[in-house]
């Protein structure tokens, strides 16, 4: 899996690129600026992207644009987002570019070197990775109301369910089986009116388009 | 604009004017005598019809001037509704239009008699109305200029006010800065410091403990994790509080477009010519939109908001409307009052409109003539 990893802090860069070795990835380009980026970017070699919201010259959101523009010209191109805080509008700027191998998270996910090497490997598999503040924050919103006819276990498998997390995954998180995850997902479909999907990444999206709706 | 006189009428202010020299006398007579004698009793009553009897015919001249002069001749006397006889002579002597009509009296029964007179005579011989029709513009003029200049605001006072003004602005800021820099050091004393001591005193105990105890070196490292995350999250609090970044990043519009993401009522926002503007402007804005937008979910009922922001003329214009109950009252609250403060700093004004019943409207306006072109990003199609 060869990478290209954008982040301007040195510390920050170095520390993403040991944990990013020790889990097999290779780094194709590790840079520090947009521009250099941008010429990383129309590499045809690389495979995902690992990126910081903000980066120079300008430190505002060139991060989050690259990724919107590259995922324009490469169709499913998956790019993990990493930023300092989470804005609701950059998440949904994301998941509008395109279905599927996107993530989203706050840095202090890297903190937990598991999870976020399984969140980086999910978006490089075409899934999706967003952080739980994200997806707390539009559950918590008033007018995603109709979660309040979820049960509480609902309520958190659809937590899960709209981080990215597989069946499976969710069912070790909250120590079910798999086949208890499906009783669940059916549920939440038919409280919440959603089509029912193959595909784990079109559930994501369809859960996430209703409670965005 | 007020549309000039012609030569006819202005030999009729001319006459005008020559009728109201003995009065003017009459009452700058009153005025001087009532002011000299106003600490005896007997001053008083004189003062009380002398100088209402020359603010009465200062008020004739002013109008005459300004049908003249083809513009307002303003009189920006202090008010004196409501006051009590003692407390309306003080503002009277103290009212710097007071004494600005007391020597506009003398002048104007001097030189302004002189050219009223003037205008009347070339009118009077039939051999000088040539005369008279060329020169009749011209004097009346000059003494209507004459009359401006006493009668109305110097320039001197307009200073003053602003200077009053801007004083008033500037105390409330450093204020408000004082209080905001006391509040960060707050949040970030009791919180991101306190929890990164303990963050290093559960690292350190975890390093001596590693070998003797491994099991509780790993807890103190997993509560360590946790402790992490608490205070990067304490710090984005203030972050946020301070500027938040999507505002550095995309600007007032992107910033209120993601503020309306996250509010309970639905919220329409339009924007109209707003590229990025000055960053402490911007800044102001937006915290007073905030703040209108959270008293919309706290008081409105409101079923739907909008936001309507744009750059003309020089100025931002931020409208916030809701479809609720109304009744909103700018003075009762501090929310709206901290609002108009806020954008005073800026020469700004807040309007609310807000009828029982509804439609509220906060209309607000912050002058702003220079956008800065600063940030730009051009990266493909984003």
């Amino acid at each position: 899996m060869r990478i290209v990893l954008a982040e301007d802090n040195a510390l920050l860069r170095d520390g993403l690129t040991r944990i990013l070795l020790a889990h097999d990835f290779e780094i194709r380009h590790a840079v520090d600026n947009a521009p250099a980026l941008d010429a990383a970017l129309a590499d045809p070699e690389v495979d995902a992207a690992i990126l910081d919201v903000r980066l120079p010259p300008t430190l505002t959101d060139e991060g989050l644009r690259a990724a919107v523009a590259v995922r324009a010209t490469r169709p499913g191109f998956p790019v993990l987002v990493l930023s300092q805080w989470v804005e609701h509008l950059y998440a949904r700027e994301l998941l509008a570019s395109g279905a599927g191998g996107v993530g989203y998270l706050l840095k202090d996910r890297v903190g937990n070197v598991r999870e976020f090497v399984d969140a980086v490997r999910r978006v490089a598999d075409g899934g999706t990775a967003l952080d739980p503040e994200v997806v707390s924050a539009i559950m918590a919103r008033p007018r995603a109301r109709a979660v309040d006819r979820l049960s509480p276990r609902e309520r958190e498998v659809l937590g899960l369910m709209a981080e990215g997390r597989s069946n499976a995954a969710i069912a070790a998180a909250l120590f079910i089986t798999p086949k208890a995850v499906d009783k669940h997902a059916n549920n939440i479909f038919t409280k919440l009116d959603l089509p029912l999907a193959p595909d784990d990444n079109r559930r994501v999206l369809a859960v996430l388009a209703w409670l965005d709706s | 604009m007020i549309e000039k006189a012609g030569p006819w009428r202005l030999t009729g202010f001319a006459a005008v004017q020559l009728l109201l020299v003995a009065p003017t006398i009459v009452a700058l007579v009153l005025a001087v005598v009532g002011g000299a004698t106003s600490l005896l009793v007997v001053g008083i009553p004189v003062l009380l019809v002398g100088l209402p009897m020359l603010r009465w015919i200062s008020g004739a001249h002013r109008q005459m001037a300004a049908a003249t002069l083809g513009h307002e001749v303003p009189a920006a006397h202090r008010s004196t509704q409501g006051q009590s006889v003692a407390k309306r002579l003080t503002t009277w002597a103290v009212d710097p239009a007071t004494w600005r009509e007391l020597a506009w009296a003398v002048a104007s029964v001097t030189v302004g008699l002189a050219i009223a007179l003037a205008v009347l005579i070339l009118f009077l011989p039939v051999v000088t109305w040539v005369l008279w029709w060329y020169a009749t513009p011209h004097l009346m003029a000059l003494r209507a200029r004459l009359d401006a200049r006493l009668l109305s605001r110097g320039h001197h006072e307009l200073l003053e006010e602003r200077v009053q003004v801007l004083t008033e602005t500037r105390a409330d800021s450093v204020d408000r800065s004082a209080a905001e820099l006391r509040r960060i050091e707050r949040d970030l004393h009791d919180g991101a410091q306190a929890r990164l001591v303990a963050l290093q005193m559960n690292l350190g105990l975890a390093h001596e403990l590693v070998d003797s105890d491994p099991d509780a070196a790993r807890a103190l490292l997993a509560e360590a994790t946790a402790t992490t995350g608490s205070a990067l999250g304490d710090i984005r609090d203030v972050v946020r509080g301070i500027h938040p970044p999507v505002l550095a990043d995309r600007g007032l519009s992107g910033a209120v477009d993601a503020l309306a993401l996250d509010l309970a009522v639905p919220v329409t926002v339009s924007h109209d010519h707003l590229g990025r503007l000055p960053a402490p402007v911007e800044s102001a804005v937006y915290f007073a939109v905030v703040e209108c937008l959270a008293n919309v979910g706290k008081h409105a009922e409101a079923d739907h908001a909008w936001v309507e922001l744009s750059h003309r003329d020089g100025v931002v214009t931020a409208l916030v409307g809701d479809d609720g109950r109304g009744g909103a009252d700018p003075g009762a609250g501090t929310g709206l009052h901290g609002v108009a403060r806020r954008l005073a700093a800026f020469d700004g004004s807040v309007r609310v409109s807000s009828p029982a019943g509804g439609p509220t409207l906060v209309t607000l306006e912050v002058p702003c003539e220079s956008s800065s072109p600063r940030t730009t990003p051009s990266s493909g199609t984003a």
